[in-house]
Formats: C-alpha cells, sequence, structure tokens
C-alpha cells in the first residue's frame, strides 16, 4: 500500500511536471483566440523554459545567493505541493498525509522564496512587487485556512485526501450551501494565490499593474526558468486541487492499473478545462486596483466564515 | 540532599560569587568575561536543576520565617522544571552573548551584577511552592531587570522615560498578581500553593481571583493592554539584555497563568476560556500589526513578543473553553501548543534579539530604513537571524511550525466530538480563534521577510551598514547554538512534545507519542507530524533540480554584472530601494483605521517651477493607539489632579501649620466619636 502511495505520488511529480506548461500555454492560447490574435501556440511555454536553461544568468553586482536559492526553493515547494495534494489518486503517503496546515505552510515558503528574491535584486520594482506580494498572500491567509476549514467538517479531517474520498463517497456534500460558499471563497483564494486576474494581471508588464512579474524582472537564464515553472506548477496543483474538490470523480481510492490509467487521464482533462474556463472567464474580467483587493478578500473571507458557521447552524 | 536541591543551592552559590565579581572586578573587560561566564555558569545551574525536575527529581529547600505564615518552600515540581529550563537555556545564551557585546554602561558594575540578580530571580520564580515566596522572588526579578535597565541611562537620555513606564507597568502588573492571590489565600485560608488548589472554581472568589490574575501574568507577558512599555523598553536594552527580557521573562507571565488554569483553578467555567481567548486573539491581532509596520529592528521584535504571547493565551483559553465543553482531546491539544509556543518562542526570540544586537554592534543603526546588504558582510548572523525568522515567520521545519500547527489543529478539531457539536460558544469562537491566527501568521510572514530582505539582503542602505563586519566568535556562538535549537526542535517534535504533555501531569495528560523517527503523534485529535519524512521528501524533490542547477551551472555559468535589468534603466542609488516603511506601506493603508498613522510629506521646489522638485521630505510615525487612546486620557486626569494638588502645597509655613490644626482637629473628632 505504501509502494503504491509512493508510486502514485511520484506520478503525480513527473505528470504535472509536464502537464503543468501545457496547461500555461492552453490558457494563454485560448485568451489570445478569444481576443482575436494568433497566440505563439499551446507549446510555446516549453519552448520559454527551454530557452531560458540554454543561457547564462546575469545578476546584479551586490545581490546574494538568495538570487539563485530563491527560484530553486519556490519551484521545490512546488513539487511538493505536486506530491502532497490528492491529485492523481487519494492514497496516502506513509507519516506525510495530505494535510491542510502542512500544505499552506509549504505554498507560503514558495511564497516567501519569490518575496526574497524580489527584495535582493535591490532595486525599486522588486521591492515593490515583494510588498505588494507579501500584503496579499497575509491577506489570503486566513481566507484560505477557513475555506479549507469549511469544506473539512463534513469528513471530521483537514487532510485533503480524505475530504475529497468523503466527497467522492458522498456526491450530496458537493452541492451542499456550505461547500458552495466554501469553494467560491476558495477560488478566490486560489487566484490571488496564483497571481491571476483580478487580483494580479500575469500577462502584463506595466509597472503600476504587476506583482509578480516586479518580482522576477532582475532573474534571467535558469533563475528565471525555475521562477516560471515553479509558479506554473502552483497554478496547476492548486487548480488540481479546485477541480477534484468540485469533481472528484475518476480519482484513484484503490490502487489498480487501469484506475492509474483513469486517474491520469481525469486529472488532465479536468485541469485542462478548468485552465480553458479560467481563460474565458479572464476575457471578461479587469485587474482591481491594488487597494480594491483588500476588499475583495475581505468579501471571500466573509464567504467562508458564513460557509463555517452555517455548517453549524444548519446540519 | 537530592540532585534538585543541591542545584538550587548552587544558584544562589553562583548568584553569589557572579555579584562580588561584578562588584570587585576593576576593568570592563575582564569584567565581563569574567561575570559573564558566571552568568552562563548560574544559568547552566538552572538548566540541570530544571531538566532534573521535569524528569521528575524532587527536593525543597525551605526558608523559615519570623513571620506567622508558612515556611517559604522552594521545590520545581514539572512544570516549574519545564519554565526553569526554558528561561535557563534562554539566560545562557544572554550571558554568553554579553561577554563579547557588553561596553561601557551595560560592561558596568550595575549592569552584571544586576543582570546576575534577574537571571537568578527568573530561574527560581517556578520553584515558589508558596505565594509569599513567588511573590518575592518575582519582585526579585523585576527589581533585577530594572536596575539592568538603568545601568544605560546615563548614555541615553530616552532610558529614564522608557523606565518609568517598565517600573509603573511592572508594578500595576505586580499590584494584580497580589491582589490575585490575596484573594485566592484570603478564601482558602492558606499561602502555600497546595491549600491554593483547594478553591472551587464556580464561587465567586475564584473569578474574581482568575480576572486580577490574568490581568497581572498578561502583563508580564506583554499582553494588550499592558504591553505600552514593551516598544519603548526593549529598543533601550542591549541585545543581550533584550533576548532576556523578550526570551526568558515573559515566560514567567506564562507560566503564572499555567498555574491559574492547570494547577489552581481547573476545570474553570467556559466564560474564562472566552476572556483569554479575547485577551489573546487581540494581543496577537493587534502585536503582529504594529511589528508589521515598525522600522525599528528592536520595535519590530518587541512588538512581535506582544504577538507570540497572544498566541499562547489563544490556545490557553481554547483549552480552558474546551475542557468545560469536554472536548477533552482538543484541550489537551490546545494546551500542548500553547506550551510549544512558550518553548519555540523562547528560543527564536532570543535569537532574533540576539542577531538585532550583533547588527547593533556592527552598524550601529537599528533602523531598517538605513540597513542593507548585511548577509555578505554578516554571514553568521544572517544565518542565524534567518533560521529564526523562519521560526517566528511559523514556516517548516522550525519549532514555530510545529506549534502553530498544533494550535490550528486543536482549534479544527475542537468544535465538534464524534461528529457532535460541542457547544454554541465553542462553535463560534474556534472559525474565529483560526482566522485570527491565520490573520496573524500571514501578518507574521509580511514582518520577517521584512525584517530578513530589508537588513540582509539587497545593497546597503547607509555608509553604516555598507561597513558593517562579522561579530567576534563569542558572540556567533550564542546565536548558531539559537538557531541550531529552532530547527532541531522544529526537526524533533515528538520527543518535545512527550516532555511537555509530562508537565502538565497529572492533572492534564495530553495523549501524544512519537511517531516515524522523531514525528509527534496527537492521539487526542487524531493527527500527525513528521518533520522528518517531511525533510527527506523534500530532499527527495531537491535532487533532480539541483542536479539541473550543476549541470547548467557548468555549461553556463552566472555572470556579474554591474548593470543588469534594472527595470530597463540605469542602476539607481541604494536609496531607492524600497525600505522598511515602503513595504509596509500598502498594509499601513489597508489599516487605516487601526494603526492611525500620521504621515507629513514636504516636498520644496526649485525656484518658481511646480514641475520641478528639489527635495521631498517624508515623514511618517506610526503610534500606539492603545497608549494614546487609552493611557494618555488616564495620566492627562492624573496631572490635572496633581496640579490641583500644587495648588495646596504653595509653601506657606501658615497654611501648612493649618494644616496639621485641622489634621489633629478631625483626629480628636474621630477619636471622640
Amino acid at each position: 500500500m505504501n509502494l503504491a502511495a509512493i508510486a502514485i505520488a511520484l506520478l503525480q511529480l513527473v505528470l504535472f511536471v509536464f502537464l503543468s506548461p501545457l496547461l500555461i500555454g492552453v490558457i494563454r492560447q485560448v485568451r489570445a483566440r478569444l481576443e482575436g490574435r494568433a497566440g505563439s501556440g499551446i507549446w510555446q511555454p516549453w519552448r520559454d523554459v527551454r530557452k531560458l536553461v540554454a543561457k547564462d544568468p546575469v545578476r546584479a553586482a551586490d545581490s546574494s545567493w538568495m538570487l539563485a536559492a530563491g527560484p530553486a526553493t519556490l519551484l521545490v515547494s512546488s513539487l511538493l505541493l505536486c506530491v502532497l495534494l490528492p491529485l492523481v489518486g487519494t492514497l496516502p503517503l506513509p507519516l506525510v498525509p495530505s494535510d491542510l496546515f502542512v500544505i499552506v505552510s509549504v505554498m507560503l515558503i514558495g511564497v516567501v522564496a519569490l518575496a526574497l528574491v524580489g527584495l535582493d535584486a535591490g532595486t525599486a520594482f522588486g521591492g515593490m512587487g515583494s510588498s505588494r506580494h507579501m500584503t496579499v498572500a497575509a491577506l489570503v491567509e486566513p481566507t484560505l485556512l477557513l475555506a479549507v476549514y469549511a469544506l473539512s467538517i463534513p469528513a471530521g479531517t483537514s487532510t485533503l485526501s480524505l475530504i475529497v474520498e468523503t466527497r467522492l463517497q458522498n456526491p450530496a456534500v458537493i452541492i451542499s450551501p456550505v461547500s458552495l460558499l466554501a469553494m467560491v471563497a476558495l477560488a478566490i483564494a486560489i487566484m490571488a494565490e496564483t497571481s491571476r486576474l483580478p487580483i494580479d494581471n500575469p500577462s502584463t508588464h506595466l509597472e503600476l499593474t504587476m506583482l509578480h512579474e516586479a518580482m522576477v524582472l532582475e532573474a534571467s537564464g535558469r533563475d528565471l526558468a525555475w521562477l516560471e515553472l515553479g509558479s506554473w506548477l502552483k497554478l496547476a496543483a492548486l487548480l488540481g486541487l479546485l477541480s477534484n474538490l468540485i469533481l472528484p470523480w475518476g480519482v484513484l481510492t484503490d490502487f489498480s492499473l487501469p484506475g492509474v490509467l483513469v486517474g491520469l487521464a481525469a486529472v488532465t482533462a479536468k485541469i485542462l478545462l478548468l485552465g480553458v474556463a479560467l481563460s474565458v472567464g479572464e476575457v471578461f474580467l479587469a485587474k482591481v486596483r491594488l487597494f480594491r483587493v483588500p476588499e475583495l478578500l475581505a468579501g471571500s473571507f466573509a464567504l467562508a466564515l458564513l460557509a463555517v458557521t452555517a455548517s453549524y447552524l444548519v446540519a | 540532599m537530592t540532585p534538585v536541591e543541591a542545584g538550587m543551592l548552587g544558584q544562589v552559590a553562583l548568584l553569589a560569587a557572579a555579584v562580588t565579581t561584578a562588584l570587585l572586578v576593576p576593568s570592563d573587560r575582564w569584567r565581563s568575561r569574567v561575570s559573564g561566564i558566571l552568568c552562563a555558569l548560574l544559568a547552566t545551574g538552572g538548566v540541570v536543576t530544571g531538566a532534573i525536575a521535569l524528569t521528575g527529581g524532587r527536593g525543597s529547600l525551605t526558608i523559615p520565617t519570623a513571620l506567622p505564615l508558612d515556611p517559604l518552600v522552594l521545590s520545581p515540581d514539572r512544570l516549574g522544571g519545564l519554565v526553569m529550563v526554558i528561561v535557563s537555556v534562554v539566560g545562557v545564551l544572554a550571558s554568553l552573548f554579553g561577554i563579547g557585546s557588553a561596553r561601557v554602561a551595560s560592561a558596568s558594575r550595575t549592569a552584571w551584577a544586576s543582570m546576575a540578580v534577574f537571571l537568578f530571580g527568573m530561574q527560581l520564580v517556578p520553584a515558589a511552592t508558596d505565594v509569599v515566596s513567588f511573590l518575592l522572588l518575582w519582585e526579585i526579578m523585576t527589581l533585577g531587570s530594572t536596575a539592568l535597565l538603568l545601568a544605560h541611562h546615563a548614555t541615553r537620555g530616552t532610558v529614564a522615560s522608557a523606565l518609568v513606564w517598565y517600573s509603573a507597568m511592572s508594578q500595576l502588573s505586580f499590584f494584580f498578581v497580589l491582589a490575585g492571590l490575596a484573594v485566592l489565600a484570603g478564601a482558602t485560608g492558606g499561602t502555600g500553593f497546595a491549600a491554593l488548589a483547594t478553591l472551587d472554581p464556580a464561587s465567586w472568589q475564584a473569578s474574581l481571583a482568575f480576572v486580577l490574575l490574568l490581568l497581572g501574568f498578561g502583563g508580564k507577558a506583554e499582553l494588550v493592554p499592558l504591553h505600552v512599555w514593551v516598544p519603548r523598553v526593549l529598543p533601550e536594552a542591549p541585545g543581550h539584555v533584550a533576548a532576556a527580557m523578550s526570551g526568558a521573562m515573559v515566560n514567567i507571565g506564562v507560566y503564572g497563568a499555567l498555574l491559574v488554569c492547570v494547577r489552581f483553578l481547573p476545570n474553570g467555567p467556559a466564560w474564562w476560556g472566552v476572556l483569554i481567548m479575547v485577551l489573546g486573539g487581540v494581543s496577537a491581532l493587534y502585536g503582529i500589526l504594529q511589528a508589521s509596520v515598525a522600522s525599528n529592528l528592536k520595535v519590530l521584535l518587541a512588538y512581535s513578543t506582544t504577538e507570540n504571547m497572544g498566541l499562547v493565551f489563544l490556545g490557553l483559553g481554547a483549552s480552558v473553553l474546551l475542557r468545560g465543553d469536554h472536548a477533552t482531546g482538543a484541550a489537551d491539544a490546545a494546551l500542548l501548543a500553547a506550551l510549544l509556543l512558550m518553548v519555540s518562542h523562547a528560543v527564536f526570540k532570543a535569537t532574533l534579539f540576539l542577531g538585532a544586537g550583533a547588527v547593533a554592534r556592527s552598524t550601529r543603526e537599528m533602523n531598517l530604513d538605513r540597513l542593507g546588504g548585511l548577509g555578505s558582510r554578516m554571514p553568521w548572523t544572517a544565518a542565524a537571524f534567518g533560521a529564526s525568522a523562519l521560526g517566528a515567520a511559523a514556516l517548516p521545519v522550525t519549532s514555530g511550525f510545529v506549534a502553530e500547527w498544533m494550535l490550528l489543529q486543536a482549534l479544527v478539531h475542537g468544535s465538534r466530538v464524534g461528529g457532535e457539536v460541542v457547544s454554541v460558544t465553542a462553535s463560534v469562537a474556534m472559525p474565529l480563534a483560526v482566522a485570527v491566527i491565520a490573520l496573524t501568521a500571514g501578518l507574521a510572514l509580511l514582518t520577517f521577510v521584512k525584517a530578513y530582505g530589508i537588513a540582509f539582503l539587497a545593497r546597503p542602505r547607509s555608509e553604516k551598514a555598507k561597513q558593517a563586519r562579522e561579530v567576534p566568535i563569542i558572540m556567533r556562538i550564542p546565536l548558531i547554538i539559537g538557531a541550531t535549537v529552532v530547527i532541531g526542535l522544529g526537526l524533533l517534535p515528538g520527543p518535545l512534545a512527550e516532555a511537555l504533555a509530562s508537565a502538565v501531569g497529572p492533572a492534564f495528560t495530553p495523549d501524544v507519542r512519537t511517531i516515524g523517527l522523531a514525528g509527534v503523534d496527537a492521539r487526542g485529535i487524531d493527527v500527525v507530524l513528521d518533520p522528518t519524512t517531511f525533510v527527506a521528501l523534500a530532499v527527495l524533490a531537491l535532487a533532480p533540480v539541483l542536479a539541473a542547477i550543476l549541470v547548467s551551472s557548468r555549461r553556463h555559468p552566472t555572470r556579474v554584472s554591474a548593470l543588469p535589468w534594472a527595470g530597463g534603466g540605469s542602476r539607481l542609488r541604494p536609496r531607492m530601494q524600497y525600505t522598511a516603511t515602503s513595504y509596509a506601506e500598502p498594509l499601513v493603508r489597508v489599516f487605516d483605521d487601526v494603526l492611525r498613522p500620521t504621515r507629513d510629506v514636504e516636498v520644496t521646489h526649485v525656484g518658481e517651477s511646480r514641475y520641478l522638485v528639489e527635495r521631498v521630505h517624508v515623514e511618517q510615525t506610526v503610534s500606539d493607539v492603545i497608549e494614546t487612546r487609552f493611557y494618555r486620557p488616564v495620566l492627562d486626569l492624573a496631572q490635572r489632579f496633581g496640579i490641583l494638588a500644587r495648588r495646596a502645597q504653595n509653601g506657606s509655613i501658615h497654611r501648612y501649620l493649618s494644616y496639621s490644626f485641622l489634621a489633629l482637629l478631625a483626629v480628636l473628632i474621630v477619636v471622640s466619636l
């Protein structure tokens, strides 16, 4: 059983490393088509990574080892997310269950690494991006934890794989009002965590609108490649979690070879579908002003709190 | 004589030796060496004694008194032993650091003698088993710390006013503790702790004593609203003194609260728990909010202590509330989380303050806005500060993470037992507490990214920061030990949790086991955490990344350029980097209503032109709202009475004679009645 869980975890890791650039490619391509552009094709992110790895990184004279260690840390934190989250299957790893709080803290390691990279560059842009990024991260955290707290109540545990299994066995939970409120709150929190619209515009290089881009401005070569790949992996892993919470069907619960294939196909299809939906949604959204972001996050926090308290009153 | 007795007597002897040598050794340099070593030995004595008491060793020192009271008995139990170990470990680190860092005022006779008294008082408060010796040692601790701070009044003018605040607030909390213990002693008719524990928690005396003691111990633990001395006093103290105060002394406040909730009055009513949780939650949020906008490194660390102590009390309150609701598993886990938080805070805060002390020594600057680039200049300090900052931000794999994880798990599992809602209060309090902790954790992340990133990364923002050099080896040793303990406790939470669980027995028996290599298995709420496996997993994920980096860096080495991207423009002056103030600016805007910043922007134009700017002067101050809104009016009122009283005292001998006549008259009338 343990071996099976380890095999699934490895499989998730490999799948997501290949899948996440593809997901970004699909998102960008769909958006380009909707906006009437030809787009650069769905394999462009792959080509970008290959190009970046084959270049000499350049760093400023006063910057430190953080400029190289930060990107690697972000990548490792995102890889760990892919290992720990219940994406292809819900088989629990021995001693390291997919505990909600552990997963959030793994994600926060990546958040901190990125913020420190932004500061280490020693430019105003990097600092600005880092400051805004951390402010948003601080304000998102209550929503994130409360939303998954609400989801954890029907399952009676904060282990994500058990939450997904409960939803699979008892689909009525998925469309309960508590779960819907929590899912909306969680979706907003994930959009903020992964620097998507309406909190951050991932396709901009305009100084006043950017969070993520401002921090990676000084990174180049393989460091930039790790930063990009790490962010993509995080987006793919979180979308995978979201899709498994909304549509848990197809997730592997007992190890079997056809089950693995179904699990792989299901999670790939779900993530790409969610990616297309995200892309279509973003066409209709404008980025909100930075100082309106707290209002949005306060709204999602209210939803999450409502979800938790409602689960005590309704259930 | 048992080992514990020998340990306590040894501490008394070492105190005498440390005070005598501090007074006798003439040169500052040698005094720092000898007294520093003796203080470190004194603290080591505390570590050993406490460790023996924690593992079940017993022994007592009885001091007979001429007063009609029970004799003074010093006999640490397991809980006392635990607290003794914690404060003494911090004491060892602070003393070692002091050997290298103490200069001029902090190397004076007063400073070293009172340092020894301060450490001694702190180490023996947890050994007290009756009211009188507890209060006596408490005052020795307070007086020692006051004298220690007073040593600096000659060199800095601000010390005096900070000390007035410190003395006033510590006497206020002493008053509350005294009153609370007096109520308990009056209701039970004894002064021994065993006698106090016989009071029924449902009686009104118990509630009165509880509120008074909570205020008193909360004040020592720097909780809102009794925290006002903290941001004034700690920045004035040298690094090792601040470490001892903020890393060790606050734990005595927590110990007091634990005495109340675990020893004297266990199984108190639910509203006690709610009260502690509110006090803790408000302190946590307020503390971290102030810390996140502070630009002075020591003020930042001082406010972060308020935050951490708030979290400790939040856990303690949750355990009282949940115990009242019979959710025993979660209640015990919350209590354990409070203890874990206390332990981890002591270590990482002490190391952070020592790191700040090292920065202060090298740069003579505590304003983050003028620091920067210290990482390459002070690599050891940077590494130790970074590791402890990870602990303070509760990131894996540090002790801070384990503690906060346990607290969140206890809260999430607390509102339901077996699928049944335990109580309405719990089902409202738990989600709110989770939200408070989440926001606190998020802001703590920002605070410590700011503290580390601005001070140690990027380019130096001033000449002083540019000239910084690494501190001598005697100061590096405690920094490295502290950082190692922060990481070590984070990797081995299982044995630590078992030790802590044994400390709160026999009334409380949290069910925790070691699982895996040294992971923790909290059986009461059925959760496991094994950081070693987790690290192994991270290493496995890191291996391919590292391999890719190595292969790639052989073919494509990193080039260092004086003029890299810089947003497409030329590389700007270091002053144009983001500073600590600008880093927190979005947060100041978001929490404008709570922080009430005052901002002055002064623009000087060139000649007649409105478009060319010669100079911009920006000044922003964030005041402590509680001080300006709560204490200021009270002080103003007191002052008004003082002015009124001055009219009665105009120095005229005739007036004083008439006062005595009236007083005599009054006495005669009263007597004749």
